[in-house]
C-alpha cells in the first residue's frame, strides 16, 4: 500500500514555543483519491497543512513523496516538486490580474522581462481545465467573487504542474450550488490523478467527495485511512472529540403567542442589494435567514444593525424607530452583532479577551471615564466560565483562540450588555462540531430567556434546526416566511435556488 | 500573551531556556522598556566618557531636558493619533503656524492689556482646530491621513508664513516669559509641563475609556465600529488631541526662544513619529506606549547634546539618528516574533 502512495507521513512533530502543535501524525495520501482531514479546531490541521507545503520545517518525523525523503525549505520549493496548498484565507493578490496571481513568485520570463501573453494563455487553458473558462485572465483578482478566486487559487496551485492540491475548508465560504462545482472540479482533477488533501468540517461533504479520511485530534492521528463513504457519523464524531454526540439542536420550547414584539423591521430597502423586507421576532423566538452568498441575507443583517445605511423602510426595537445608518443608536436600543467575518470584523485579534468582551459595555465599567479593569476582569472572567471559554484566562489574546472560542467571546460581549436583540451572521462558520452544539445551546438559552434572535447562515440545516421561524431571501426578497417545522430542507433549497441558473 | 511565555519558560529554566526567558522578559512590556532604559544608561555613560563633567552637570541636564520637553508634549500625542492607526505628519507646520499666530502684534496686544495667558490660549485654540481639520478630513471626508496631513503640512506653513511675513516676530509680554523662564524646585517650568502631560496622558491611554477606545480603533476599526463604538468621531478626536500638544508645544517653544516663527517645528514630524516607533508604538495601530515615548524622546535628544558637546556637527547626529531608529526597529521584530507565535 505504500508503494502506491504519493505522499506518506510518519510521525511528524512540530513544536511551537510552549506548545506541541503536531506530536505524531502518520498517514499517506494516494495519487487520484480525496484524502479527507477531520479535526476540531486546534486539533493540528492548519500546522499539518503548513508543514505539508513547506511553510514550517517539522521538528521530527519524515515526509516521502513519491517514496523518496524530503525537507521542502519553502512553499515555492514545495509548489516545484508539486505539493500545493489552498489556505483557508485566500493568498491571492487584490490589484494584480487573475493571469499575475497564478504565476505569482514563479514568473515565466525570458532575461527578465515576464513574457506575459504566454502567462495569459497558459492561465486561460488552466482555467478551463478546471471548468471555469469564463474567468478572464486579465480580470482584476479583487473584483472576482470569492468562488472564482478560489479557483484562481486552485490555478495558482496547478500551475506549476501539481500533484498533490491541499486545500483548507475550501466550501467554507461557498454557496451550496459553487460547492457542487467545486466538487466537479475536485472530480475531474482526480480523475487525471491528481491527489487532493480536503479539510472540512461538513461531514455530508466528506462523504459526497471523500475516498478515506484520517482524524487528528491533539495534534495526533487517532485513526487513518477509513474509507469516507461507509464509516458512521457517530464513530468520526466520537474519535474527533472523543464523546459521543446524540443530539446536536437543542430542543425548542415553544413561543409565548403573547410574547412582546421585539424587532420590526417595516419595508427595509437599501439602494440595490434587496428591498421590501419584513421581519418581526417576537421575545425569545428565533428567526433564521436562509439564501445564497450573495442573496442580500448578510447585507439586510448589517442594514438593519445600521452598520449599512437604509434608503427606505424603519427598524424599530421594543415599539421605538432607530435613526437610520447608525451602529451606536442600535447598540444603545439593545442590538448586538455577531459579524460575519469573524476575524476582521468581530474581534480585536491582538488583545486581551476581556477587553474584547467589555469594549460594547464600556460605560458601565468606567466612573468619569476611568475604566475599573479590575471589575471588567471579574465579570468577564464570569462570563467566560459560563460560556465555558478554553483555556481559560481573560487576559489572553483572541488571537491565539480557536474559531469557537472567538466566537463565545463575541457572544459573551453582547451577553454583558444584556441586548433584547442579537443578530447572527453565520455563527458556527469555522467552528468544530463540539463547539457548534455548545453554540446551539448558547444561542436556545439566550432566546429562552427573552432575547430576540435572528440567525443567517448558509447552512440550511442549521438554520431548520436552530430557529422557531424560517425566512428565505433570495436575490434581495423575502420569499418565504414560516415556522420552521413545517418546512424541510429540500423545499428550502428549491426556494433558494428557483430562478437560479446554475 | 507575551508574559505568559515568560512565565512559562522560566519554571523550567535548563541553560537553554534561561537565553529563551531573557528574551521574553524583554518582549513583555516593563522589557520593553528596560531595553530603552538601557539604550538611555549606555548614551549618558557614552557621554560621560566623552565629555566628562560638560555632560554630568545639573545645568547640562536640564538643557537636555528642556530640549526634550517641547518635542516631547508633541511626541505623547503623536502616540495616541498613531496607536489609534493614523499618522499626522503636519505636526511641525501646526506649531509653527501656533507660534505665529500667537506673536502677532495682535494678539501680544491683546496679552498686555489683559493676560500673558491670551498667548496660551491663542497657540492651543490655532493647534487644536489645525487638528480638528485634519480629523475631519480623515473621519468624514475619507482622504488617507498620510495625505491630508501632508496636505496641512504645506497649507499651514504656508498661512504661517503670509501670517509672519517671513519675519522673526519677538514676543514682548511680562508675565509670559517670567513664567515659563521660572523653576518648581529647581526643574524648569517647561520640563514640568512635559511631565505633567506625559502622565496625564499615560491615564488617558491606560487608564479611560477614551485610550481603550484609541486601542480599539487602531487595531480593528471595522471590528471597533460594529461594536458600536462611533470611530469617526474617535478619530477626530485623537488629531484635535494631537492639534492641543502642538499648541502648547508652539507656546512652549515661544518661550524658550521667546519668538514666534515660521521657521519654528522644522521636522518635528519626523522626530516625533522616530520617537513614538522606536518607544514601542505599532505604526499599524493597536498598540501603543506612553513610557516607550518618553525614552523615546530622551534618547534622542541626549543623543544630539552628546553629539553636540563632542563638536561632532549635526549631519552626523542625523546618520546616527538613523541609525538607532533602524536598530530598534529590527530589535523590536526580533522580540516580537519570540514572543509571538
Amino acid at each position: 500500500m505504500t508503494a502506491a502512495a504519493l505522499l506518506s507521513v510518519q510521525g511528524l512533530v512540530k513544536r511551537f514555543p510552549g506548545v506541541m502543535a503536531l506530536q505524531g501524525v502518520d498517514f499517506d495520501v494516494r495519487a487520484g483519491e480525496v484524502h479527507c482531514l477531520l479535526g476540531q479546531n486546534g486539533a493540528g490541521k492548519s500546522t499539518l497543512i503548513k508543514v505539508l507545503s513547506g511553510a514550517h520545517r517539522p521538528d521530527e518525523g519524515e515526509i516521502r513523496w513519491r517514496g523518496e525523503v524530503v525537507s521542502f525549505g519553502n512553499p515555492t520549493a514545495a509548489m516545484r516538486s508539486g505539493v500545493a496548498a489552498i489556505y483557508q484565507e485566500l493568498d491571492l493578490v487584490a490589484g494584480l490580474s487573475v493571469a499575475d496571481n497564478v504565476f505569482l513568485g514563479h514568473e515565466l520570463s525570458t532575461v527578465g522581462f515576464t513574457r506575459r501573453a504566454d502567462a495569459r494563455r497558459r492561465t486561460r487553458a488552466l482555467l478551463a481545465r478546471l471548468g471555469h473558462p469564463e474567468i478572464a485572465p486579465d480580470r482584476d483578482v479583487g473584483r472576482l467573487s470569492v468562488a472564482h478566486q478560489q479557483v484562481v487559487s486552485m490555478a495558482r496551485a496547478l500551475s506549476l504542474d501539481g500533484q498533490l492540491l491541499i486545500m483548507d475548508e475550501p466550501s467554507a465560504v461557498l454557496d451550496p450550488d459553487e460547492v457542487r462545482v467545486l466538487f466537479g472540479v475536485i472530480r475531474e482533477l482526480t480523475a487525471q490523478g491528481v491527489a487532493v488533501v480536503y479539510i472540512s468540517h461538513r461531514l455530508a461533504e466528506i462523504r459526497e467527495i471523500g475516498d478515506r479520511v484520517t482524524v487528528l485530534k491533539d495534534g495526533r492521528t487517532v485513526a487513518t485511512g477509513l474509507p469516507a463513504r461507509e464509516v458512521k457519523t457517530s464513530e468520526l464524531i466520537g474519535l474527533m472529540t472523543g464523546r459521543v454526540l446524540d443530539n446536536v439542536f437543542p430542543q425548542r420550547k415553544p413561543v409565548d403567542p403573547a410574547a412582546p414584539d421585539v424587532l420590526n423591521v417595516r419595508g427595509l430597502a437599501d439602494k440595490k442589494r434587496f428591498r421590501d423586507v419584513d421581519l418581526t421576532v417576537r421575545a425569545g423566538e428565533v428567526v433564521g435567514l436562509a439564501g445564497l452568498v450573495g442573496s442580500g441575507r448578510s447585507e439586510i443583517l448589517e442594514t438593519i444593525y445600521g452598520a449599512r445605511k437604509a434608503a427606505e423602510g424603519t427598524v424599530e426595537v421594543d415599539g421605538r424607530r432607530l435613526r437610520r445608518g447608525s451602529v451606536g443608536v442600535a447598540v444603545r436600543a439593545g442590538m448586538g452583532l455577531c459579524p460575519e467575518e469573524r476575524k476582521s470584523q468581530g474581534l480585536l485579534l491582538d488583545q486581551a479577551v476581556y477587553r474584547n468582551i467589555t469594549v460594547s459595555s464600556m460605560s458601565s465599567f468606567a466612573r468619569f471615564g476611568f475604566l475599573d479593569e479590575r471589575a471588567e476582569r471579574v465579570r468577564s472572567a464570569q462570563l467566560t466560565e459560563t460560556l465555558d471559554v478554553r483555556p481559560a484566562g481573560v487576559d489572553r489574546v483572541v488571537r491565539g483562540l480557536s474559531g469557537g472560542n472567538q466566537q463565545k467571546v463575541v457572544l459573551a460581549r453582547w451577553l454583558l450588555r444584556e441586548c433584547r436583540v442579537l443578530l447572527l451572521d453565520e455563527p458556527t462558520r469555522g467552528v468544530d462540531v463540539g463547539a457548534r452544539s455548545e453554540i446551539y445551546e448558547l444561542i436556545r438559552a439566550l432566546a429562552d430567556s427573552g432575547v430576540a434572535v435572528v440567525v443567517v447562515s448558509s447552512d440550511v440545516e442549521e438554520v431548520l434546526g436552530l430557529a422557531d421561524r424560517v425566512l428565505v431571501v433570495r436575490e434581495g426578497r423575502v420569499v418565504h416566511d414560516g415556522p420552521a417545522d413545517e418546512i424541510d430542507e429540500s423545499r428550502v433549497l428549491d426556494l433558494v435556488m428557483e430562478g437560479h441558473s446554475a | 500573551m507575551s508574559e505568559d511565555t515568560a512565565a512559562v519558560a522560566a519554571p523550567q529554566s535548563t541553560p537553554v531556556a534561561k537565553e529563551s526567558s531573557v528574551a521574553a522578559l524583554l518582549a513583555s512590556p516593563a522589557g520593553r522598556n528596560t531595553g530603552l532604559v538601557v539604550a538611555l544608561v549606555l548614551l549618558c555613560l557614552g557621554g560621560v566618557v566623552t565629555a566628562g563633567d560638560r555632560f554630568a552637570d545639573v545645568d547640562n541636564v536640564l538643557t537636555i531636558l528642556r530640549l526634550a520637553a517641547v518635542i516631547g508634549v508633541v511626541s505623547v500625542g503623536m502616540t495616541f493619533v498613531i496607536t489609534g492607526g493614523g499618522i499626522d505628519l503636519s505636526v511641525g507646520a501646526i506649531v509653527a503656524l501656533s507660534s505665529v499666530w500667537a506673536t502677532t502684534l495682535a494678539t501680544q496686544g491683546i496679552a498686555n492689556d489683559t493676560h500673558w495667558i491670551v498667548i496660551v490660549f491663542t497657540a492651543l485654540l490655532v493647534g487644536g482646530a489645525c487638528g480638528l481639520v485634519n480629523g475631519m478630513l480623515i473621519a468624514y471626508g475619507r482622504v488617507v491621513a498620510f495625505i491630508a496631513t501632508l496636505a496641512s503640512l504645506a497649507a499651514a506653513r504656508g498661512l504661517a508664513e503670509i501670517i509672519s511675513n517671513r519675519k522673526t516676530q519677538i514676543v514682548n509680554v511680562p508675565g509670559f516669559a517670567a513664567f515659563f523662564d521660572a523653576s518648581v524646585l529647581g526643574v524648569p517650568v517647561l520640563v514640568v509641563i512635559f511631565a505633567v502631560v506625559a502622565v496625564a496622558g499615560w491615564v488617558l491611554l491606560n487608564r479611560t475609556t477614551f485610550g481603550r477606545r484609541t486601542f480599539a480603533v487602531g487595531g480593528n476599526p471595522e471590528a471597533a465600529r460594529l461594536a458600536g463604538i462611533d470611530v469617526r468621531r474617535h478619530t477626530v478626536l485623537l488629531y484635535a488631541l494631537l492639534g492641543l500638544c502642538c499648541g502648547l508645544a508652539a507656546a512652549m517653544l515661544i518661550a524658550r526662544t521667546t519668538t514666534g516663527s515660521a521657521t519654528h517645528g522644522g521636522l518635528y514630524e519626523l522626530d516625533a513619529i522616530a520617537a513614538v516607533v522606536i518607544g514601542g508604538t505599532l505604526l499599524s495601530g493597536g498598540r501603543g506606549t506612553i513610557a516607550g515615548t518618553v525614552f523615546g524622546v530622551l534618547i534622542f535628544t541626549t543623543l544630539s547634546n552628546v553629539f553636540t558637546l563632542n563638536n561632532l556637527s549635526i549631519s552626523a547626529q542625523a546618520v546616527a539618528k538613523g541609525a538607532i531608529i533602524v536598530v530598534a526597529v529590527l530589535l523590536q521584530q526580533r522580540l516580537a516574533r519570540r514572543s509571538g507565535a
